[in-house]
Order: C-alpha cells, then sequence, then structure tokens
C-alpha cells in the first residue's frame, strides 16, 4: 500500500441531499468514490492525488434498476453484478449483461458500478460500447436539479466528459426496443478474464431485404474515449451488404479510429482488428437478415 | 505401467502437511508476523540503469530525526551478496549498474509514512552509457562487468565437442540451421518477497523470511554482518510459492532487513508489495539459441552445432549455473555422434536474471524441439517420426559422453502420447476442418528430458546431511533444511520417513526450517528434494529402525507403539533418538568439470507433451485448447501432489509461450503490475491430462526421481509446433503474442499481394 490513508479525508453523508450540497458548496474538491474499484488501485499505488473522498456506497436513490413502459433505468450506484444478473437486462439489453459478465473479476463486478465505470472514462471501460449501442441516455444530478444528455455526447475527450464538479450520475436510460435486432459483443483482451480490453466492438441492426434499415456501432480502446462510429453507421445505413458496401464501411471506421500503442496492444493491431470485427458483425447480419 | 510395491504411505495421495493451516487461515506468512517494537524498512532503488552516484540528497521537509536510515556505509562486513561470486553489492556504493539497485534504507515505525519518505529522498548520477540486450554486451565495445579483455560482460562460458562436428558438413543430406529465442519471465509467487530481521549483541542476527534456501541466506548474511555461523540464524516461515524467484533474492532481502535492525536496534520488516517486487527481482534468463544441424537421407542426426546466449543482468548471481542447465538440456533427448556446444551468460544492465523452474533447460529445449520441426519438415518426416528415429537409448551416449544406464522409453512414451491424444487423427481432422473456419486448429508435441538433481559433482560439492529425531512426546521430526513453499516437501518427505520407518504418515512431522536446529540438506531446487533429499531421509530412516533393533529390542512385525517404546529406551541409553546421515553419490558417477565430461544428472525425467491450438484470424490470438502430457518421473511418492506439479508447470509454460512478457523501458520494467503483466487464468488454461510411467530409480527416495522443473520445459515448444502445424508459420521467438502472430500473417498477405502484382 503506497498511499497513506492519512493523507486522505473519507466522509459519509447522510444522504443524496447532503452530497449533492456539499459538492455544490465546494466545488471541485470532493471526488466521489462508491465501489472504489479504480480509486483504490490508485491509493494502493499511490497516485491518488484526490484528498477529499465522499462516500456513495449504498446511497439508495442510486442503487435500483427500474423498468417502465417506455425505458429501463440503472441507477448510477448500480454494481455490474446486479447487471449482469438483471433478468431485464438479460433479456432485453443481452450486451450490456454480457459486457458487465467480463469486467475485472467476480469481487470487481460487486463493488464497480456503472456510473463509476462511465465517470472514470476510460477508452477501455466494458460496459460504454454496449450502452452506446442501445441509444443509451445519461440523468445528471445536483443540487439544482437534473439534466439528461445523449450518451455518445458525454465522453469529451481522454478521461473528459460533460460532468460538472458539483453533478453526480443518477441514472442511465436505456430506450425499450421490441423488435428483434441483430445483436454483436466482442472484446479482444489480453487474456479470457482478468483483462483489460485492447479492443472491442459492440453493434446492433436491423436489415430487411440484404438492406440495412438501422444500425448501431460502438467500440472501446480505439480512440480517446468510448466511440460510437458514426461515419461506420452512415456508410452502412439503406445500403446493400455487398463487397463495396464493405469496402466503404471500412473505409469510414478507419477515418474516424485513432488507436495507439500502449503497454497492452500496438496502434496497427488494434486497426486492424477492429475492421476485422466490424467485418465479423456485418457477416453476422448478413447471415441473419430474412431474404 | 506401475510399480508394483508393498508400499503403504509412499505413493498414496496423502493430505498435504500443511494444507489444513492453509485452507482454514492459520498459516502464518511473514507479513501475519508482527514482534514487540517492530519498524518498516523500505528501499531508496535507482532509477537509471548504469551510472555514478553523486551525492544523496534528503529533503528538509521530512523530519528524519524520526527514521533509521541506512546505506553502503553501515555494513559492518563485506558489501557483497555470497552467491556463486561475490559481485553484487547489498548496497550500491558509488555506482549503479541496473535499475531499482537499492541504495539506501531506510525504516519508521508507522509503515504508511514510509512512500513519501521516499520519494523525498533524491539521488544525483553521473549516468554512464547502459547496455540493455545481449548484442549490445556481445560487442563488447562497453565493458560493464569483468575484465577489459574478450572475457569481458561474460560471467561464464562453455565449451563442449563430441566426435568432429566439422568433418561431416560435406555428406550431410540436409542441412538445417535456426536461430530460437525466450524472453524474460516473473515467477508471480503469490506472496511477494518479504522478510522480518532482529539483531542482538549477544545472540547475533536471526531473519525469518519467505525463502526456499535458509543455508544461502545463512552464509551471505555471514559475510555482510562478518559474524560466525553461531550468531547467524534463518527461519523459513510459510512460503506463498517461489519457483526459483526465493532461491537467491531472500539474501539481499535479509541482509537489508538485517542491516536496518542492527542500525534500529529494534525487529525490522521489509514485505515487498507487487510493484517493487515485479520491477526489482530476479526474472529468468532472456536467451538466443542458435541451431546448424546435419542430417542424413534417413533423418538420422549427424552433427548439431549449438550456440546459447543468455542475458544475465547485471550481477553474475546464478548465472553460471542456470547456463550450465541450458548447455546441458540443448541436445533434447536425441542421440548425436558429433555434437559442438558454445555457450555465454552475457552481463546487462538490466535487474540480475535469477532461478526460475526448469533453470535454463525451458530456454534451449524451447529452441531444440521448434528445431527438429523445422529439421522434420526438411526432411519431410513427421514430427513423432523425425523423434523417434533419433531418440536416446539405454547404453547411447549424451553430448557429455554419459552413457545411459538407466532404462530410457521415449519409445513408450511417445507411443503413448501419440494415442492418448490420438494426434495422428486429430491432425487429419483439422488439416480437413481448417479450410472452413476462421479458428485455424494445430496440434504439435514435444519430446524431453530434465536432469534431476544438482549438475556434474554438484551434489558432492553441496555434501548434504539430513535425518530424523524423536521427540519426547513421541513425534519423528524430519531434520531437513528443504523447504516447502507449495509444492509438496513437507508431504513426501513425512511420507517417506514414514515408510522408511514402518509407522503412520500422521506420526510424522517436519522440524522447524530453522538453521538452529536443522542440518543443511541444501538448496530446494533443481529437482533434487524428492530424489536427494528424500533418499537421505529413506536411508536415516532404516538406519534408524537398525539401532532400535540393535540396541533397543524392536522385533519384527512391531506396532507404532513398539516403534515408540523401544525409541523411550533407546533414549535411555543415547540421550536421543536421531538418525543423521550423509549424501553419498551413486557409483560409478565420474564428471569432468573442466571438459564437462561425464555423468551430468544422476539420472533425468522423461516426457513427451502434446498441446492442441486454435489460432483465430480475426484477432491473431493463440489459445491452448488442450493438452497432454505423459512422462517417467521413477517412482511417484504422492500422486494428488505429482499430478498438480505437473498441472501448475504446464499452466506457467503456457503463460510463458503465449502471455508473458517483461516490457523494459531504459532496463526498467514498464508492466510491474498484475494488469499488465499479463499470466494465464484459469479460463484460459486448458485441460490437461496427466499420465506418468514409473520406473524405479534405485539411488531416489523409494525410487523417485525429479519432478518440479520437467513440465515448465515441454509446453513452449509443443504449443509453437502446434500453431505451426495450425496455420503453416513457424515462429521462433516466445512470448508469442496475437501483436506478433498480426505482423506475420499481414506482412505475408502483403508479400502475397505485391508478388501478385
Amino acid at each position: 500500500m503506497r498511499g497513506n490513508p492519512e493523507s486522505h479525508h473519507f466522509i459519509d453523508a447522510a444522504n443524496l441531499d447532503e452530497i449533492l450540497a456539499l459538492l455544490a458548496k465546494e466545488p471541485g474538491e470532493w471526488t466521489a468514490i462508491a465501489g472504489g474499484t479504480e480509486i483504490m488501485v490508485a491509493h494502493a499505488a499511490g497516485r491518488l492525488s484526490a484528498k477529499k473522498l465522499i462516500n456513495l456506497w449504498g446511497v439508495p436513490e442510486l442503487s435500483n434498476i427500474v423498468v417502465t413502459e417506455t425505458h429501463l433505468s440503472i441507477g448510477g450506484g448500480v454494481t455490474f453484478n446486479q447487471i449482469r444478473h438483471d433478468a431485464t437486462i438479460i433479456a432485453e439489453f443481452p450486451l450490456l449483461a454480457q459486457a458487465a459478465s467480463w469486467i475485472g473479476s467476480i469481487a470487481n463486478q460487486s463493488r464497480a458500478t456503472i456510473a463509476g465505470n462511465i465517470v472514470n472514462g476510460s477508452p477501455a471501460a466494458d460496459a460504454p460500447p454496449a450502452l452506446l449501442v442501445y441509444d443509451a441516455e445519461i440523468e445528471l444530478i445536483s443540487h439544482k436539479g437534473t439534466r439528461r444528455l445523449a450518451y455518445s455526447d458525454f465522453h469529451t475527450g481522454y478521461k473528459q466528459s460533460l460532468l460538472l464538479s458539483s453533478e453526480l450520475v443518477l441514472a442511465i436510460h436505456l430506450p425499450r426496443h421490441h423488435e428483434q435486432q441483430i445483436k454483436y459483443l466482442r472484446k479482444v483482451g489480453t487474456r479470457r478474464a482478468m483483462a483489460i480490453t485492447k479492443v472491442a466492438l459492440a453493434g446492433t441492426a436491423s436489415s430487411v431485404h440484404h438492406a440495412i434499415t438501422r444500425i448501431r456501432i460502438a467500440a472501446a480502446s480505439v480512440a480517446d474515449r468510448p466511440l460510437r462510429l458514426i461515419a461506420t453507421e452512415a456508410a452502412l445505413l439503406n445500403e446493400p451488404l455487398n463487397e463495396s458496401t464493405l469496402s466503404r464501411a471500412r473505409k469510414a471506421l478507419w477515418s474516424e479510429v485513432r488507436p495507439i500503442d500502449d503497454l497492452r496492444s500496438t496502434a496497427e493491431y488494434r486497426k486492424q482488428v477492429i475492421a476485422n470485427l466490424l467485418d465479423e458483425f456485418l457477416t453476422q447480419i448478413a447471415r441473419s437478415s430474412p431474404s | 505401467m506401475t510399480a508394483s510395491s508393498n508400499l503403504r504411505t509412499v505413493g498414496t495421495p496423502q493430505l498435504r502437511k500443511e494444507g489444513v493451516d492453509k485452507v482454514l487461515g492459520r498459516a502464518k506468512y511473514i507479513d501475519d508476523l508482527e514482534r514487540e517494537g517492530i519498524w518498516y524498512g523500505a528501499t531508496v532503488r535507482s532509477t537509471i540503469p548504469r551510472g555514478r552516484i553523486l551525492a544523496i540528497h534528503y529533503d528538509a521537509r521530512v523530519d528524519w530525526s524520526e527514521f533509521v536510515i541506512v546505506s553502503a556505509g553501515d555494513i559492518p562486513g563485506k558489501n557483497h551478496i555470497q552467491m556463486i561470486s561475490a559481485d553484487q553489492p547489498c548496497l550500491a556504493d558509488g555506482q549503479v549498474n541496473h535499475c531499482d539497485e537499492a541504495i539506501v534504507l531506510i525504516a519508521h515505525p508507522d509503515k504508511r509514512r514510509l512512500p513519501e519518505a521516499l520519494a523525498a529522498i533524491y539521488i544525483d548520477y553521473e549516468p554512464l552509457r547502459a547496455v540493455l540486450s545481449i548484442e549490445e554486451s556481445e560487442t563488447q565495445e562497453e565493458i560493464i562487468w569483468g575484465p577489459h579483455t574478450s572475457e569481458g560482460n561474460i560471467f561464464k562460458q562453455f565449451h563442449l565437442e563430441k566426435g568432429n562436428v566439422d568433418s561431416v558438413w560435406a555428406e550431410a543430406a540436409y542441412i538445417v540451421e535456426g536461430e530460437y529465442r525466450t524472453g524474460a519471465q516473473e515467477h508471480l509467487y503469490i506472496e511477494n518477497n518479504g522478510a522480518i530481521a532482529e539483531y542482538d549483541e549477544v545472540t547475533g542476527i536471526t531473519v525469518w523470511g519467505s525463502l526456499q534456501c535458509p543455508f544461502y541466506v545463512h552464509k551471505s548474511l555471514m559475510a555482510v554482518f562478518d559474524l560466525p555461523a553461531e550468531k547467524v540464524r534463518v527461519i523459513q516461515v510459510e512460503t506463498g510459492g517461489a519457483f526459483g524467484g526465493k532461491e537467491d533474492y531472500p539474501s539481499i532481502l535479509a541482509a537489508h532487513a538485517g542491516l536496518l535492525a542492527m542500525k534500529a536496534r529494534r525487529p525490522i520488516k521489509i514485505v515487498y508489495d507487487r510493484m517493487e517486487d515485479l520491477a526489482a527481482t530476479t526474472k529468468r534468463h532472456p536467451s538466443r539459441t542458435r541451431h546448424r544441424t546435419a542430417i542424413d537421407k534417413n533423418g538420422k542426426l549427424l552433427a548439431m552445432e549449438i550456440d546459447i546466449a543468455t542475458d544475465g543482468g547485471a550481477y553474475a548471481t546464478l548465472s553460471s549455473t542456470v547456463l550450465s542447465r541450458a548447455t546441458l538440456h540443448s541436445t533434447g533427448p536425441y542421440v548425436c555422434p558429433n555434437i559442438r556446444i558454445t555457450s555465454r551468460a552475457w552481463a546487462t544492465n538490466t535487474v540480475p536474471c535469477g532461478a526460475f523452474r526448469g533453470f535454463g533447460a525451458p530456454q534451449s529445449i524451447f529452441a531444440i524441439e521448434r528445431h527438429m520441426e523445422q529439421v522434420a519438415l526438411a526432411v519431410g518426416l513427421d514430427s513423432d517420426e523425425i523423434r523417434r528415429r533419433n531418440f536416446l537409448h539405454d547404453g547411447d551416449t549424451t553430448a557429455t559422453e554419459q552413457v545411459m544406464v538407466e532404462p530410457v522409453i521415449l519409445d513408450t512414451l511417445l507411443d503413448r502420447a501419440l494415442e492418448v491424444s490420438d494426434f495422428h487423427a486429430r491432425q487429419s481432422e483439422f488439416a480437413r476442418l481448417n479450410p472452413l473456419s476462421p479458428v485455424k486448429r494445430g496440434i504439435g508435441l514435444a519430446a524431453f528430458y530434465h536432469g534431476s538433481g544438482f549438475t556434474g559433482s554438484g551434489e558432492r560439492y553441496l555434501n548434504s546431511l539430513a535425518g530424523i529425531d524423536v521427540t519426547t512426546d513421541n513425534k519423528v521430526r524430519v531434520l531437513v533444511s528443504s523447504t516447502e513453499f507449495g509444492q509438496g516437501t513437507n508431504t513426501i518427505l513425512t511420507q517417506i520417513a514414514a515408510e522408511a520407518l514402518g509407522i503412520g504418515y500422521e506420526d510424522v512431522i517436519m522440524a522447524p526450517c530453522d538453521t538452529g536446529i536443522v542440518p543443511n540438506s541444501g538448496p530446494t531446487v533443481a529437482s533434487r528434494t524428492s530424489m536427494v533429499v528424500g533418499k537421505l531421509i529413506e536411508r536415516a530412516g532404516r538406519q534408524l529402525v537398525t539401532g532400535l533393533r540393535q540396541d533397543a529390542g524392536l522385533l519384527d512385525n512391531y506396532s507404532t507403539q513398539d516403534f515408540f517404546t523401544s525409541c523411550l529406551r533407546y533414549r535411555e541409553l543415547h540421550g536421543k533418538v536421531e538418525s543423521l546421515c550423509r549424501y553419498e553419490a551413486p557409483p560409478n558417477i565420474y564428471w569432468d568439470d573442466q571438459h564437462y565430461r561425464g555423468e551430468a544428472y544422476p539420472a533425468f525425467a522423461w516426457a513427451v507433451y502434446v498441446a492442441e491450438v486454435a489460432v483465430d484470424t480475426t484477432t491473431y490470438s493463440a489459445e491452448v485448447t488442450n493438452f497432454h502430457t505423459v512422462q517417467e518421473v521413477g517412482r511417484v511418492l504422492n500422486p494428488t501432489l505429482a499430478a498438480g506439479q505437473i498441472e501448475g508447470g504446464v499452466a506457467q509454460g503456457i503463460g510463458y509461450a503465449l502471455y508473458e512478457k517483461v516490457l523494459y523501458n531504459n532496463g526498467h520494467m514498464l508492466n510491474n503490475q498484475m494488469t499488465n503483466y499479463i499470466m494465464p487464468t484459469a479460463q484460459d488454461v486448458p485441460s490437461i491430462s496427466v499420465h506418468f510411467e514409473e520406473i524405479p530409480f534405485a539411488h531416489g527416495a523409494f525410487g523417485a526421481k525429479g519432478i518440479g522443473e520437467l513440465p515448465h520445459d515441454g509446453p513452449a515448444p509443443a504449443i509453437l509446433n502446434a500453431i505451426q502445424n495450425a496455420i503453416n508459420q513457424s515462429f521462433t521467438s516466445i512470448p508469442l503474442l496475437p501483436e506478433d502472430i498480426f505482423i506475420r500473417v499481414t506482412s505475408d498477405a502483403h508479400e502475397q499481394e505485391q508478388i501478385t502484382v
């Protein structure tokens, strides 16, 4: 343990209002901590710069999954263990359940929360690609009230987002689609479990007569943030799945990803594998498409 | 084939002696132990790979009067770690030769204060040119170790000649050349290195530690503290894994804790965290092996020319003996009339490499078993057939002219491996199905031996002493310095003692592994514990039974109660009940250290391993999907532990082949965290089938030979042979990561395109 607990101030609050009041009163001073699966790792390595920590673990307003007619809403404090075992998520948002099952270890999943995964802002995070293809909205809360944004706009750069220092993630809202979709999710990690993503691709699509009528594609670890692949989607929408479409889609993909070399992999590898995963997804669409 | 026997305890799956304590959390590891008034130590380490230390500054913002600070000047004896050479300083004095080398030690009663204090000590360097690879070291442009002559930078070299290599190239039907490389590997024992030390003017120094070789630490402490043997005491506490990684490093850590304890006049604990342990402690030697082989038209080996280079890091540590074992395993289990081997261990400015399960053998076996695959292709024979035609048999001689006097059953092992893996049928099935799938499957094998015990005259120099005694409360104690670190020493040695004495397993315990109590039975390394130390215990047991019959009226067909009753009588006569035996070399063992000729090892364990792989052409990743092991290790003393050794060794070998890559930046390990140094998880390790053939070895305990290192030798070449079978690409370096496969297959595709254009 390289961090010194004495150099940090850690407090509990009575309720969500009190937490929000404190965030508003001392802007930028406080870092919210829920499961601690990122913050405690930084602390153990002696590189946790945040001095003041406020505990979010178990705050009731953040802890539930709520299903309405139109949406499934996941509180910011919901853990990946809850997500991977939730019957509605398994049935209607299976890519999210699957991504949840890939996060760290079982112990990590029992502590790590969806808001933590999002706010930490890692481009390699497992949940964001699934959230992006499900058209997630993110709801933020401060002492002034709430605001709701398209999740695809939330991340603005490497570990940068629209979250203000006075705000917390209240919930993630997923619109419920009832039509059949083709779905794809593949994580390429450094190993089969306990792995950080080298490249991942998520996709959902509907097609009629070999033409794609609706498509969402998102990726991890190919840019400075979790990325929805808008240009690639555009190259495929309403197009027949033939060689020239595939070739244009690949060009569009390569125009919008910015992979890098790091400890885990290389830019070249990532660039090629993300294209291979796209091919695999499109092949799956072609096979599943009713003619 | 199971050896017939009337053994009662040996050969049965007895529960681990210390297993219940471990499972229930009662076992005390070093960090579980506290002493009254203990302080905690930490280490200031170098941040450059080579340079002169100009000044050490202590930031005035820290109140240093609260700390105890130790540097080289505080060492009462010699500032070196006594291994084979005495070149490695205990604390750097004036110069550093690798990153993360210890320079200053600090201690404080509150361990939370240590990291900020470490960060407040600044060192000024005059950097010197660093040598960071075998190739740079070989140029000898910069001499970083040894004399400024052609011997510079060389820790050790061997040259071995058998027959006349130069005479056969002209008549060879085939000549196959290849170069093979292996990377560094980290042990990843579950428990990091740690030690507690206490110093007292009268009794001297006492160290408790997580370690493999108490008497190595003992010897090293005598030199550092300039104390006689009786004033140094080393106690091994429960040790959470080692794999060779706690063979030499604990000598350094024990000295560090001891120096702080001496200056602070209070007990000191130093326990590394994972980042420090990964960055600062030993790794497996990286290697480069070149083969040039002459083969006749029938696929028989005519000549082997082998050149081995290893990267030893900044100090000699165990590089000479690792190189020796690499050299002696480099021909594989094959007979060849003409052999030339040259090998060198080179100095570089990286953290010293050290012992690691297999000790040089995995490196050279990777090379020869990948090379034999290329020989098979050149000659046009199957993987199994090329090996079968060249296997050693009884009466053949090895590279050192050692005659195979014990039975060699490689043909049987190969037959069994082909059968249990359904090798040829799987190979055909994969060849048929691969064109239809993006996932290409393949199967490959490797045949190899591992020499049991110390190389050559090593056991004679060790001159081990071990034995048993009987306590007044009727427990037989095994007296050895051989350590338990998860591999089963406690269990097999007490099994052997129980068997030799004709009493129950539960009546035998291990004496505390304390140099003040137990004799020096040698280090716990080199697959020697079962065979060599076990044999001493067997002899000591039989000797005691003879003594009890002669002096204390023990009759035939005695019960356990009879045994202890006569022990009582024996004690009245002799004052104690103790039986010690000293090592005796098996007869007709001859070794010439000068020419590297003779009986390199008293016995060999033999094996044939088969790997199945799946290479995904979407992600360029290779996975091991099935694994079969067939081996002959003499008598299996405990089938559960033996199978565990094989399975664990294979898992570690899979990591070595496909996952584990030590990344350096200017000599500092970059990925010194378990999130970035990738070892395989349970999900990455396939089912492993384990098959033993047993041919008891007369000079091992109840017929046992060595087993612990063998399973790390075979997986890497078997896996890369399987990958070659799957995608028709010959890879020559490990670790082989998806990024490497990607570069090869895409550059090949690119070349193809260019050719077509």
